[in-house]
């Protein structure tokens, strides 16, 4: 573990007790994370939200999760107690979800929100926290910070609702953030423009991110490292400018099967699932 | 094929008027896939929707549709509602959770008063590549893809000339968007059928479709060839940003992005 070293989680098992046995979600995942953007890529049931939440602790009841470490800068997230856990959780790691119009209190105002959650982990008076909070809106490209700030989380747009939703998780300043799926439901142009504020604040404030989607030209379009998962284990892995080089067939697979702008392809190739992929130990450098 | 002309979708009255398709005109020959494409609102479903004569209960359609030298009336015809079948996006709210997949097939096939209905069930599962065990199963007993493949196949079950697609593949995991686009390819060539797919994936139309029309704030911006959008001879702005957004993240590109109002 280097200096540089955010978070490393080691051989990671998220398993769930169901009526019909045993589910395993994640099964020995390991990475670390440092000032980076880290793409995790997969399709549904691949375990990638699974992995984001499971460093938070945000496991649901009935799953169990296991790792011979999983630590955060020098705290150990297993064994620490719900006290830090919720010191960490915003305040140390913070997580973007997919759909604003659910993340958010339809009761409160978002003005109100985002400062919640800069005055649970700061100290400060109302007042400032009330200027940090136009501040962030600000820094988010969100024109009328006044506006926006009394406004409830249905008056805005989707797109503005995810901004609103980086304001709230960056104002406590992270280390980490994990953002899983966070601009699926946008617009392409939307989605992008919310991602550029996203990168931006990343890139100034030197800080990690951990990006979850199924999308794979986003992700390599978006990230400087990508993991590829698939059934709840990391694949391969590589940087995001060697994705057309991969060499595991699954993620070759992937890659092969997306219809391309420019054409040239009859029919698309379709992902011919391997039952080895299941039990050879995924690629690690 | 399929012509419309001028085509007015508003919704709502008084205060609430919604004008969500304006003055659109296309035509499709027989045979040909065409795309509409748009960010969400732009109309492109509504289009879609007024043409299959779904809309006539909640809003206010006008203009000229024309399907096969058949003029299309407020209540349409049922050889016209038994040449169009529609394929929706969502493979999870379309089809009936308390049903068979027998039951949804035998429906349309029961409707349109058609024979040997258990033949033609049989038949169509087969065509979209599902053997004859799926007959007995529900929706929540098959995957997402699977799912999609009923739609497909409910669609078949009438003998169309047309089919409607809404955002067929949005819902689903790349891999298996693979398999249900070449599902469709195929049963365009070997039923001859005339497309008309609505998707957000830019790809998706290039893919599939010979002509598209892009689509904003409920009108056509600009209407072109695949080929064209291929060499990104697009003249018109708006047409040119989404080719660039949907290319991937480039932060300098994002830049440039103009609001379209």
């Amino acid at each position: 573990m280097t200096d540089s070293t955010l978070l490393s989680v080691e051989d990671l098992h998220v398993t769930y007790n169901t009526p019909t046995g045993l589910v395993r979600a994640v099964s020995g995942v390991s990475f670390e994370l440092g000032r980076e953007k880290l793409g995790i890529v997969g399709e549904s049931g691949s375990g990638k939200s699974q992995t984001g939440r499971a460093i938070l602790g945000l496991t649901a009841t009935g799953g169990t999760v296991s790792a011979r470490r999983l630590e955060f800068k020098s705290t150990d997230l297993l064994n620490a107690s719900e006290r830090t856990m919720r010191q960490i959780r915003g305040g140390g790691i913070s997580m973007i979800m997919q759909d604003p119009k659910y993340s958010l209190n339809p009761v409160l105002t978002v003005g109100y929100q985002i400062e919640e959650a800069l005055l649970v982990h700061n100290r400060t008076s109302k007042r400032v926290a009330r200027e940090r909070t136009y501040e962030m809106l600000r820094a988010v490209k969100i024109r009328e910070p006044k506006r926006v700030y009394k406004a409830y989380p249905h008056e805005v747009s989707g797109g503005m609702g995810q901004r609103i939703m980086i304001a709230m998780m960056m104002i406590p300043e992270p280390d980490i953030i994990i953002a899983d799926e966070p601009t699926s439901a946008l617009d392409v142009t939307v989605q992008l423009q919310v991602l550029a504020v996203l990168d931006d604040m990343i890139s100034e404030r030197g800080m990690g991110l951990i990006f979850i989607s199924h999308d794979l030209n986003l992700i390599a379009s978006f990230c400087d490292r990508i993991l590829i998962m698939y059934d709840g284990r990391v694949v391969e892995e590589c940087t995001a400018a060697e994705l057309d080089r991969a060499q595991h067939p699954y993620t070759r697979g992937l890659v092969n099967c997306l219809p391309r702008l420019d054409g040239g392809q009859d029919e698309l190739s379709v992902l011919k699932r391997d039952p080895s992929w299941l039990t050879t130990p995924g690629a690690t450098r | 094929m399929i012509d419309i002309q001028g085509l007015d979708v508003v919704f709502g009255h008084g205060k609430n008027v919604f004008h969500a398709v304006r003055d659109v005109s296309l035509r499709v020959e027989k045979g040909q896939s065409f795309g509409l494409v748009g960010e969400s609102g732009s109309g492109k479903t509504t289009v879609l929707r007024a043409l299959a004569g779904i809309l006539e209960r909640v809003a206010r359609v006008s203009g000229a549709m024309t399907v096969a030298d058949e003029t299309l009336l407020r209540h349409r015809s049922q050889s016209f509602r038994r040449r169009v079948q529609m394929v929706f996006q969502d493979p999870f709210g379309s089809l009936h959770p308390r049903h068979t997949v027998d039951t949804i097939l035998s429906e349309p096939a029961r409707v349109h008063k058609l024979d040997r209905i258990e033949e033609r069930v049989v038949h169509s599962l087969e065509e979209v590549g599902l053997d004859a065990s799926f007959r007995f199963r529900y929706p929540h007993q098959i995957s997402g893809g699977q799912r999609q493949r009923v739609s497909v196949a409910r669609a078949l079950i009438t003998g169309p000339e047309i089919i409607l697609l809404d955002e067929p593949t949005s819902a689903l995991d790349v891999s298996v968007q693979a398999e249900v686009l070449n599902l469709l390819m195929r049963l365009k060539r070997e039923h001859g059928l005339t497309y008309i797919l609505v998707s957000h994936n830019l790809a998706v139309v290039a893919h599939m479709c010979e002509t598209l029309s892009v689509m904003q704030n409920g009108a056509v911006v600009e209407t072109m060839s695949v080929q064209q959008l291929r060499e990104h001879s697009s003249t018109m702005p708006y047409t040119q940003q989404l080719l660039t957004a949907s290319l991937g993240y480039d932060r300098t590109a994002i830049d440039a992005f103009e609001e379209f109002g």
